[in-house]
């Protein structure tokens, strides 16, 4: 862009850039996202690129919290448009729902729940001014990584449900949050962590002090009882570090040994065993060296490289909690009696949880709602949208007779249900429990470090053995006391640190490139080439239809755009967005852009609209009759279009778009054809991944010619393009292609979700479902498919620096067992060799680029 | 007999109580979420 910005007065101006050829573009002030310019309003000081964003502003700003953007723009990580829902959240008034979530007190109630859209630090502060926001609510404190607000408010001064609906107007969607046994399992290992660290930082610290007195007394002398004193309260101090936070390693060692598998706490058993005997029996008999200090300081350091490792971990979330966020909590029952006559549109109906739904029961499902449960329909002509489960957002008709399933959208018309499945035995259900065996069916990664714990336990014994040899032909007297020492310096200290350093070091630089991994397992998987597949909408594509061709007369453009201008449907929404941007350019040359506002003058008078399920839409503008939509629609209108339009209409459906006819007053006048653009940069990032060495396949659920189309645009080998992909089988070609290595997939929508958990490295693409998230270790935080070839990048460096910090950390040891060898270890000696060991290995990761140096800052 | 030798047990007395006292921190649920305060920090109001 060239030319300079103007620099805004107050906060609340967005800044205007002047671009090239002189069109003025403005950011949305509540996201700092470009704002489609058909949406621009003259004259208003602030811009918001959808009604989403306006809400939340008008929330932010109605409560003076505009400080909110001064944090905001400290911290750009995330960048999204706000979603608003628009529910009504009546359930979480609903008494079963408290007594299932709601802890009540006498005046104040208070409940968990999980928040959609907290993807910045911003959040945090906004959700915790809450209390500013909704009179009644006392306290607000949001859990950043698990995205869980504790809630308290006083119930007789608010309703859950109006915090709710507040919560949801900010952006930030609201669930339950359920309770999940595995979350209390991860609260209480992470507690024990910490009370087993500090124990043996207290311990550590406090025999390096009495240590220290020792060593001095090494050089002038001490009292005896003195240093008898000092001796047995560190030995006193290194058993309870022995015992209460080392056990951990003993436990280790003793089940490797059981199930004869390698891990890493061998060795570290063998020398803290060594060292603890001998310790002991030198305390007590008053003879020869101790090695507290060191002993101490090993448990310490290496307890806090496990906890690094712990912290990185993910935690997969219950099949039964990712259900709840797809489906309704309530569904409206009709009485039984009622008959299979034509819906009358004031039939009686009950609310009811949707739990309480039993087979064959009848239910009125209105346009606009997520379908509760699975079933068929009794009476009712719709469309549906089928995305939760295909990822293909085009409506799908559906009439009496045939089936719909729990989660999906009604996007048309009101029909009655008759339910055949709910709950866990929906389709979606099923779905849900694929995704949590998928996840934990996954074969574990074996640790690198415990891999080479079994040898390096070996090697060690072996050079002891060898050492005993050595000095019981020199010298035997201290033959015991030096191989004891040896097998004491060989404990692996350094190496322990190694592979959770390099690991979290790299974790926190990608995500400062806004590519969140969670686990180290999926660095490790990424490093090598493999097989990755791509899934097609969303992912590939920018997941939108958008008008790519306009064919015909273009003076209609305006009639047209103001027919479509309150179109829910895709197709029709597209237009209306397309048509923006074209008019727009019309009017360019007179500076100022186009209002579309309601209020606005110069807008065209609609009457008439009537949207039909059979795929079209028609109505009179201006007194003009326009209808668009299929030929199939046109002639149930009495417009028959002519032979050259039909087969423009094949041509354009054979390129894989989607075409619709446009007729004035009865004559056909234009065709709009409407199309999923390929995101920018998804050819590049495929070559790039090529020519590293990766297989690339497309798994979607869209018609195998379209996928083939894109596979074509993309540089994927059509053999690899696979289409009208279920989201079970998705998981299979995963499965299938593991047999051979490595399967890394990306997606971003509920269909997706199951094989995201089941490859080695799902990764989640930006503004996915909240139920990818969940599921998958990597969440790309921009948009594009660019961060993949990144990751891969920095996914190798990260090994390399691994293998390098395993070499140092040997190298240490071998230096540690010669001069052990040689005689030369002192306990003075072992406790500076250790330190330095550990530093080397911090300052090399450090010191190492993950990501190539000169885009480090890189937003 | 010098110092030390009630200096010694005291000093270790003095860590089994912090330790005892960061215990009763944890146990209460005080460490359950260790990365919000690092960002509440960074807010500078009231």
């Amino acid at each position: 862009m060239s030319g300079g910005a103007t620099a805004p007065s107050s906060r609340d101006e967005p800044p205007s850039r002047e671009t090239a050829s002189a069109k003025v573009s403005m950011l949305c002030t509540h996201c700092d996202l470009p704002v489609p310019k058909g949406l621009v309003r003259a004259g208003e000081e602030n811009q918001f690129c959808c009604q989403g964003c306006r809400v939340a502003y008008e929330v932010i700003h109605e409560c003076g919290l505009d400080a909110f953007y001064r944090f905001r723009d400290d911290d750009p990580s995330d960048l999204q448009p706000a979603r608003w829902s628009g529910r009504r959240f009546d359930e979480f008034d609903d008494p079963v729902f408290h007594d299932l979530y709601v802890s009540s007190g006498e005046t104040f109630h208070s409940v968990d729940l999980f928040l959609e859209g907290v993807h910045c630090r911003a959040c945090v502060w906004l959700i915790e001014k809450l209390p500013l926001v909704v009179d009644g609510v006392v306290e607000a404190k949001l859990n950043l990584r698990r995205s869980i607000v504790h809630l308290r408010w006083a119930a007789d001064r608010v309703s859950l449900s109006a915090i709710a609906r507040k919560l949801d107007r900010l952006g930030y969607t609201p669930h339950p949050k359920q309770g999940g046994t595995e979350q209390k399992l991860h609260l209480k290992e992470q507690r024990k962590q910490f009370i087993r660290i500090a124990i043996a930082g207290a311990c550590a610290g406090n025999v390096m002090l009495i240590s220290i007195a020792l060593y001095l007394g090494m050089f002038s002398g001490m009292y005896h009882a003195h240093a008898q004193l000092l001796r047995w309260a560190a030995m006193g101090i290194g058993l309870v570090s022995l015992t209460w936070p080392g056990n951990l390693f003993f436990r280790g060692a003793w089940a490797a040994i059981k199930t004869r598998t390698s891990h890493m706490d061998l060795p570290i058993a063998l020398g803290l065993s060594v060292g603890g005997v001998a310790g002991i029996v030198n305390t007590v008999l008053a003879r020869g060296e101790i090695y507290w200090d060191s002993l101490t300081v090993l448990v310490f350091l290496l307890l806090v490289g496990r906890w690094i490792q712990f912290r990185q971990q993910r935690r997969a979330d219950d099949a039964v909690q990712l259900l709840y966020s797809l489906t309704p909590r309530r569904a409206k029952r009709l009485s039984s009696s009622g008959s299979t006559n034509e819906l009358e549109s004031d039939e009686p109906w009950l609310e009811v949880p949707v739990e309480a739904l039993n087979i064959d029961d009848l239910v009125l499902v209105l346009p606009g709602e997520t379908i509760p449960a699975d079933g068929f329909i009794v009476t009712g002509h719709t469309a549906v949208d089928l995305s939760l489960l295909t990822g293909e957002s085009d409506p799908v008709d559906v009439s009496a007779g045939s089936e719909v399933l729990a989660g999906t959208m009604n996007l048309s018309a009101q029909f009655r249900l008759r339910v055949s499945a709910t709950g866990q035995s929906t389709r979606v259900g099923h779905l849900m429990n694929l995704v949590e065996t998928a996840s934990l069916e996954k074969t574990p990664v074996v640790q690198l470090a415990d891999r080479i714990g079994g040898y390096f336990v070996a090697t060690v014994i072996l050079l002891a053995l060898l050492n005993l040899g050595i000095w019981w032909y020199i010298e035997p007297s201290l033959m015991i006391d030096h191989t004891i020492s040896l097998l004491i310096v060989a404990c692996p200290c350094a190496l322990g640190l190694a592979t959770p350093l390099a690991v979290a070091v790299a974790i926190g630089r990608a995500a400062r490139r806004h590519v969140l991994v969670r686990g180290g397992e999926a660095l490790e998987q990424m490093a090598k080439p493999g097989m990755i597949w791509l899934d097609k909408t969303g992912t590939l594509t920018t997941g939108q239809m958008s008008l790519v061709q306009w064919i015909g007369d273009t003076t209609v453009q305006q009639l047209v755009h103001a027919l479509e201008k309150d179109s829910t449907h895709p197709i029709g929404m597209a237009i209306c967005r397309g048509l923006e941007e074209e008019l727009f350019l019309d009017s360019a040359d007179e500076g100022r852009p186009i209002d579309f506002g309601s209020n606005s003058p110069g807008r065209l008078r609609v009457s008439q609209v009537r949207n039909s399920p059979l795929g079209g839409i028609e109505g009179v503008v201006e007194s003009s009759r326009v209808v668009i939509g299929s030929a199939r629609f046109l002639s149930s209108c009495g417009i028959e279009a002519g032979e050259d339009s039909l087969s423009e209409m094949l041509e354009l459906n054979r390129q894989g778009l989607t075409a619709v006819l446009i007729a004035v007053d009865g004559q056909v006048v234009a065709i709009a054809a409407c199309g999923d653009p390929l995101r920018t940069g998804s050819k590049e990032a495929v070559t790039a991944l090529k020519n590293r060495g990766w297989s690339v396949g497309i798994l979607s659920g869209d018609h195998t010619e379209v996928v083939r189309r894109i596979a074509n645009h993309v540089g994927v080998d059509e053999a690899w393009a696979l289409g009208s992909v279920t989201p079970e089988q998705k998981v299979e070609h995963v499965r299938r292609m593991q047999e051979n290595g490595p399967v890394v997939m990306v997606g971003d929508g509920v269909n997706d979700s199951a094989a995201l958990a089941a490859a080695d490295v799902g990764i989640a693409v930006h503004e996915g479902a909240e139920v990818s998230l969940a599921t998958a270790p990597v969440y790309l935080a921009r948009a594009g498919l660019a961060p993949i070839v990144d990751l891969e990048r920095a996914s190798r460096r990260t090994m390399n620096v691994i293998y390098t910090n395993f070499a140092v950390s040997i190298g240490y040891n071998l230096l540690a067992v010669g001069l052990a060898m040689g005689g030369l270890i002192s306990p003075l000696v072992a406790a500076i060799l250790m330190p330095i060991s550990s530093l080397t290995v911090v300052t090399l990761t450090l010191a190492t680029p993950t990501f190539s140096t000169g885009a480090r800052n890189q937003a | 007999m010098s110092v030390l030798f009630i200096a010694l047990p005291i000093a270790i007395l003095l860590a089994v109580a912090a330790a005892a006292g960061f215990v009763w921190a944890v146990r209460g649920g005080q460490y359950d979420d260790v990365d919000t305060p690092a960002v509440r920090m960074l807010h500078d109001d009231d």
